[in-house]
């Protein structure tokens, strides 16, 4: 067991380098007592040379611990030096030497009695770095009188030691009122203190997403503002950072704001101005637009982003991603800036990429020809991904400016008559997405493409070349010969390129049917008999059974018109984009990924949206934002009037138990349910002809929407092959097992009677011998007598559907509670939910129908066969990318490790191995969903610390959230 | 906030480590070494490196990676301006920022370290104040200290600290009074193959040695101010006053700092002080290249272009070149093809030229890259933007303190496409 478990450990930290002792090698054992005997000696300079050997040994890495109690016994010194070399070493052992760092607790209570304050601020600030919980008891006296010192030093000091002592023992700080203190703080006439307090408070804030920490109002809005101008430049970074989060009452309190932050768009610190930047866009959004204030502001936004440009590369690379965000919601800052984004030859890779991202975002017709120039300059570089992306964006330029068509069009030839072998495969990839965007223009060099068939080795340049040929078969003589050149290595060839192979031959056939006969059946055979993808089986089947039962209607679906791809591509989602403008400046805006993604643990995230402007004149331009800011976060419990997901429940089948005959809703809901069912069909069909197609300029939803009813509601990520994925493991089989007491939480209102003329019900899910079931009560809490109770589930993440009719036989007189067990099946249809454990659910009875959501506990998918063999364990997590992984952390959890896995167990969450590292238990536990899909997860647990950790390892990162979710309640419980 | 540091040379050693906070594993900069791995150029490496509990944020200095271990969400810009920070402090210190000179002074490196932050938090950045907390290293000083056994270490609160203008330490005295100021600019640009220009554009500095006593107030102002439209100043700088009246009104930390920083964009007109004519061409079928490079003053405004260097990355197939320099001398490393030619200063009446031929792998095709040509140059007594100081007052103090400025124009990335 620990031999597995230290060779997953292995596993997880990859490579060979990893062993700590080439690192820490430990010191020679006469060193060790060299420097005891000096550390010892009576002559103070002695001492002192050797405390420094020390510091030098340890900052290399070397393991001096052992000189603790000698190090410490020098700390009672009046030498400066000395002192702070001591404080230096405590800060660096005492965790691994508790109960010898008391011995230091006397002096530190002494220093902070000290007359300098120098040394009453060193202390308190070196007291804070202790992190061993013993100490802390004895730093609160001081440190609370340190927070009232008379020194504005010492003050700030203690400002920061608060959210050291918070990060070690929140409880103790919020008992002993500290967050008072450092709260009064903000209103400290010294500007350091002001700042250093606002930065506590953030660093606090992140872990309290709820509390009221940072409370803003107009008052301390003031206090900052008049902090912002005198502070040190970090200082004015954390205040503007907690500016930005405050949300102005009207719009001549933002524009004030703005007026007070725009000095520091010239400050000297490129993160002063990038968070500057960050709270003028969002006040910015507050101002009517037809303020001169507002054209003044906007001018005055693109000097210093551009100056970002001309630091050093780490420094340009942050300000690129920002702008690139500041560039799709405000495209009129920096149009006229376009030069500065020109590559240079020896700019880093890293910025390169970037710099090219942003031409082409500001590309227009103005601008076009000196692009253009640019990008064919590019694509004869030295870099190859570099060179793939200018030729790309040559493409990208095309459909994006209309006018410049054609001279991107003869640009990319030109580029073509290099030969070089990856720019031309690029070339091709792009012409095929022009022809897609302007048909029947540029036909015209079809010939010129086809004389590099042969040179087309990457799959990705075969589909565009063979889609090409397969939609103007009629203009190409030779055609067929092209494709049968291409069908001889079928079965070598990438997926991509089959299916691509199939529907060109396909359209070729329909197109000339006379003499390609054999070569369609040549390929219909190779793609339903021989090959074992199932894509490629199906779209075989289809297009066979289509051009066998009625070729005109073949040819209305293969051939049909196809919609145009859309102008520009690889935008970011408005929502996703509002609230990455909020944190510009973050890690979040760098990996354009919402801030959720970055908060670890049970940090929670406040989703920030941009605010409407309050006054007049919000153009059409930004039409998501005034609706947006209405919008509350939290799912409500009854379904939000989004038309369409209503629509979708309304047409589900409310057919009730009872023999009464099926209410008139039924019927039309049946019609709906088939329709939906060809509509489905066709789409996936064609869907998945758009697909290798699309390449980056994916046209697949909007294709969907040429045909039939679309899902009701596309998944909230606009990630097709992820939700297709997903979707493909959803529809896996389930299975049954045994299973012990689990934990079940108690019910909880799901419908309150206000909302459902009466009726009110609440419930829980439990799994019971495996089987799930939805236990409810429910109540008539109205004055007339209730009957005919029926219902229905939406389509969800995980298939759950009753699997028989709600049995309530007797009708519910007024003030009667009937209690109802629903047992759900998990064969139902599949649609990803947000979120994914999200359950619509629709109850009819004699007087209506109501709808309400609920969310179940992930736990009730997990399988009682869920426990995973060690060795595949081990495997899979190698083998699932780490970026799969999640990271979180459990608070304020008393149990052991034993016995929390023990109440895993209950739930399904199998135990496979157990690991303890210097006093840390590892626990490695494996669980399955009825779907299939494995969950595997890394629990550390540490004697005495009450936070544990969680790393989630999953196919499908999407339930990871979920899973964190189910494990703290019941850890919790 | 900033977790921990790590200092990590060209050879992948960590040879400095430091933590604010808990100690990090040193094994995390494995995803480092990683990333380095795939990167062709040292240069390469993306700044920000995620980890599954970390992010790396890094930058490259001096040939040593300054790598910062973050675990929470931190502003990225604010840890590398950090960096930068740390790596200009460890040069002001050491006079140099290497790896000899940090593990020479290790000790120091730590006390600096700890002062820079506090729990992740930034605390005393400013030259000035660590200055008065822990005292440079100096030959004499280390002498004197091993006799007297007095430390380095600061006794006094760092009085600047807490005043209103806390990046001046306060009881300044020097016997000569003076104040420098350098203006220096750098031109980049991008230059097309017919000559024309694509971009270019003026970084410019106002770098200041003030040894000036007691608390002095200064104001600065030009004779064309509007040509900054642009700019990022010293904290010292009262902006309003700027804003008002388009003077400089500061009153100035002690010794080195730089005052203001500007940049002169494309909009407006940017002289371009050097010419070049150039043709390199490749010959199919031939294993034969010709190389033909001449220089030329173009605007100058009659300034002599010093210290030209002219650098130059060749097509990789080229073997190896056989040039003829007018002037200076060339090498041509053929393992990275780079061609440099130290020109010295051009001559008007007699233009530099390199000329010569290149010798190709046998049998290879035609390049298909197009060097690129860098240039490297330095005008003095001018600022090419045009910008001067009109005049520098001094206020607050009664003496007359010696006064200087300098202006110097250099090339930043000057490219020529050919």
């Amino acid at each position: 067991m620990q031999e597995w478990a230290n060779q997953l450990c292995e596993n997880r930290q990859f490579g060979s380098k990893m062993t700590d002792s080439k690192y820490f090698t430990t010191t020679k054992k006469g060193e060790i007592f060299e420097l005891k005997a000096e550390l010892n000696s009576d002559k103070k300079e002695k001492k002192k040379e050797a405390v420094k050997k020390v510091i030098a040994s340890m900052t290399v890495g070397k393991d001096v611990s052992a000189l603790f109690p000698d190090v410490v016994n020098c700390m009672q010194t009046d030498n400066l030096e000395l002192k702070k070399l001591v404080y230096l070493y405590l800060m660096n052992y005492a965790k691994s030497q508790p109960d010898m760092a008391i011995m230091a607790v006397n002096t530190f209570v002494k220093d902070c009695e000290d007359l300098n304050p120098l040394i009453r601020a060193l202390a308190v600030r070196t007291m804070g770095c202790i992190r061993v919980d013993k100490i802390t008891e004895y730093l609160c006296e001081p440190l609370r009188k340190c927070l009232k010192d008379e020194d504005p030093y010492v003050r700030k000091t203690a400002a920061v030691c608060v959210a050291k002592l918070h990060d070690i023992n929140a409880q103790l700080v919020e008992d002993q009122g500290f967050l008072d203190t450092l709260k009064d703080l903000i209103s400290d006439s010294n500007p350091m203190v002001v700042a250093n307090a606002v930065a506590a408070l953030s660093e606090i804030a992140e872990s309290h997403p709820n509390s009221n920490l940072l409370d803003l109002n107009p008052q301390t809005i003031n206090k900052l503002l008049t902090a912002l101008n005198e502070c040190t430049e970090w200082g004015q970074i954390f205040i503007l950072d907690c500016l930005a989060n405050y949300t102005p009452r009207d719009d001549r309190e933002s524009q004030s704001i703005c007026e007070r932050v725009t000095p520091r768009l010239s400050h000297a610190n490129s993160a002063v101005v990038l968070s500057a930047v960050k709270v003028l866009m969002k006040f910015m959004e507050m101002l009517p637009k037809d303020l001169d204030y507002y054209g003044t502001l906007l001018k005055k936004l693109a000097p210093p982003l551009v100056t970002l440009l001309s630091a050093e590369p780490e420094l340009q690379y942050v300000a690129l991603r920002n702008i690139n965000l500041i560039v799709q919601r405000r495209p009129e800052i920096l149009k006229h800036e376009m030069k500065v984004f020109f590559v240079k030859y020896n700019d880093p890779i890293y910025v390169k990429l970037e710099k090219l991202d942003i031409m082409i975002r500001l590309a227009s017709q103005a601008n076009i020809a000196q692009v253009l120039a640019e990008l064919k300059e590019y694509a004869t570089e030295v870099d190859v991904d570099f060179v793939r992306k200018a030729v790309r964006a040559i493409g990208r330029c095309a459909i994006k400016v209309e006018q410049s068509a054609e001279r991107c069009v003869s640009t990319l030839l030109d580029l073509i008559q290099t030969k070089v072998n990856y720019v031309v495969q690029e070339a091709i990839v792009v012409i095929k997405d022009i022809f897609r965007k302007y048909p029947n223009k540029y036909e015209s060099v079809i010939a010129t493409l086809c004389e590099h068939l042969e040179s087309l080795d990457e799959p990705e340049a075969r589909a565009a070349m063979i889609w090409i040929v397969g939609e103007y078969a009629e203009r190409i003589d030779n055609a067929d010969e092209l494709l049968e050149s291409f069908l001889e290595g079928f079965h070598d060839e990438s997926t991509q390129v089959q299916l691509q192979l199939l529907t060109a031959i396909v359209k070729l056939f329909l197109k000339k049917p006379t003499e390609t006969q054999e070569l369609v059946q040549q390929v219909l055979s190779l793609a339903t008999q021989d090959s074992d993808n199932p894509d490629l089986r199906d779209r075989g089947y289809i297009y066979w059974r289509l051009l066998s039962t009625d070729p005109v209607a073949a040819k209305e679906v293969v051939l049909a018109e196809k919609p145009l791809i859309s102008e520009e591509t690889d935008l970011i989602e408005p929502t996703l984009l509002e609230e990455l403008i909020c944190h510009i400046g973050t890690l979040a805006s760098v990996y354009h990924k919402p801030p959720s993604a970055f908060v670890e643990g049970s940090r929670g995230v406040q989703h920030k949206r941009l605010a409407g402007s309050a006054g007049s004149g919000e153009s059409v331009e930004s039409p998501d934002t005034g609706s947006a800011a209405g919008v509350s976060e939290a799912p409500p419990a009854v379904i939000p009037s989004q038309g369409d997901l209503l629509g979708d429940l309304l047409n589900l089948d409310l057919t009730p138990p009872t023999a009464t005959g099926p209410p008139p809703a039924a019927a039309p809901g049946m019609q709906l349910g088939a329709m939906d069912l060809l509509g489905g069909g066709l789409d996936s069909l064609m869907g998945d002809e758009s697909e290798p197609l699309g390449g980056d300029i994916g046209g697949s939803p909007a294709m969907g929407a040429g045909f039939g009813a679309p899902p009701a509601a596309m998944p909230a990520s606009f990630n097709a092959p992820v939700s297709g994925g997903l979707d493909d493991l959803f529809d896996l089989g389930g299975g049954v097992g045994m299973t012990m007491g689990s934990y079940t939480p108690p019910k909880t209102v799901w419908l309150p009677a206000m909302k459902a003329k009466g009726l009110e019900i609440s419930g829980v899910f439990v799994r019971r011998s495996g089987v799930i079931q939805m236990e409810m009560t429910l109540s008539n809490k109205a004055m007339s007598v209730m009957s005919d109770f029926a219902i229905q589930f939406n389509r969800n993440s995980f298939g759950l559907a009753p699997a028989g009719p709600l049995q309530i036989l007797t009708p519910l007189s007024p003030n009667q509670t009937i209690e109802a067990a629903l047992p759900l099946s998990t064969v139902g249809p599949v649609m990803k939910m947000e979120p994914l454990n999200n359950l619509q659910v629709a109850v009819k009875n004699n007087i209506d129908v109501f709808y309400f959501s609920c969310q179940y506990p992930i736990s009730m998918l997990f399988l009682e066969d869920g426990k995973m063999e060690r060795q595949v364990f081990l495997a899979t997590w190698k083998d699932i990318p780490n970026e799969n992984e999640s990271q979180f952390q459990i608070k304020d959890c008393h149990l052991n490790s034993d016995a929390a896995s023990n109440k895993l167990q209950g739930s399904n969450i199998f135990t496979i191995a157990k690991r303890t590292v210097e006093g840390q238990d590892m626990l490695y536990q494996s669980m399955k969903l009825t779907n299939g899909i494995w969950v595997l997860a890394e629990l550390r647990v540490q004697a005495g610390n009450p936070n544990y950790t969680i790393s989630l390892k999953c196919r499908a990162p999407e339930v990871s959230q979920c899973v964190f979710q189910n494990y703290e309640a019941v850890l919790k419980n | 906030m900033i977790h921990s540091l790590f200092l990590i040379n060209a050879s992948g050693d960590i040879f400095l480590e430091k933590h604010w906070k808990s100690v990090v594993s040193r094994s995390v900069c494995d995803y480092f070494f990683e990333a380095q791995e795939r990167a062709s150029e040292p240069e390469n490496v993306p700044p920000v490196i995620p980890t599954p509990h970390h992010y790396l944020i890094s930058v490259l200095r001096h040939r040593i990676y300054f790598v910062a271990v973050i675990q929470s969400e931190v502003p990225p810009l604010f840890v590398i301006e950090f960096l930068h920070r740390v790596v200009d402090t460890f040069q002001d210190y050491f006079g140099v920022c290497t790896e000899a000179a940090i593990k020479d002074n290790v000790v120091v490196v730590y006390e600096l370290l700890e002062e820079m932050l506090d729990n992740g938090f930034p605390l005393a950045t400013e030259s000035n104040i660590l200055k008065e907390l822990i005292k440079p290293p100096t030959i004499l000083r280390t002498m004197v200290n091993t006799i007297t056994g007095s430390t380095n270490v600061g006794e006094q609160l760092p009085t600047g600290q807490l005043s209103v203008v806390p990046w001046r330490r306060t009881g300044v005295k020097y016997t000569n009074n003076e104040a420098y100021f350098d203006v220096v600019e750098e031109i980049d640009a991008i230059i097309d193959k017919s000559g024309s220009t694509i971009t270019a554009e003026i970084q410019g500095v106002i770098d200041a040695c003030v040894k000036l006593t007691g608390m002095p107030d200064l104001t600065l102002s030009f004779m064309n101010p509007r040509l900054l439209d642009d700019v990022s100043f010293h904290p010292c700088v009262r902006f309003k006053r700027w804003e008002a009246e388009r003077i400089l009104s500061f009153i100035p930390p002690d010794g080195n700092f730089r005052l203001l920083s500007y940049h002169v964009s494309s909009q407006n007109l940017v002289a371009i002080p050097v010419y070049v004519k150039h043709n390199i061409t490749f010959r199919e079928g031939s294993s034969q290249g010709r190389f033909d490079l001449t220089l030329g003053p173009k605007q100058t405004m009659g300034k002599s272009v010093e210290a030209v260097l002219v650098s130059s990355q060749l097509p990789r197939g080229v073997l190896n070149a056989n040039l003829n320099p007018s002037q200076g001398t060339y090498t041509f490393d053929p393992v990275t093809k780079m061609l440099t030619w130290d020109v010295g200063k051009i001559n008007p009446q007699k233009l530099p030229s390199l000329k010569g031929s290149m010798s190709l792998q046998a049998g290879a095709s035609k390049p298909d890259e197009n060097p690129t040509i860098n240039i490297q140059l330095k005008i003095q007594q001018m600022a090419i933007s045009g910008l001067k100081v009109n005049r520098l007052d001094m206020y607050g103090e009664k003496y007359k303190p010696f006064k200087g400025i300098k202006y110097m124009t250099k090339a930043g990335k000057f490219q020529v496409r050919t």
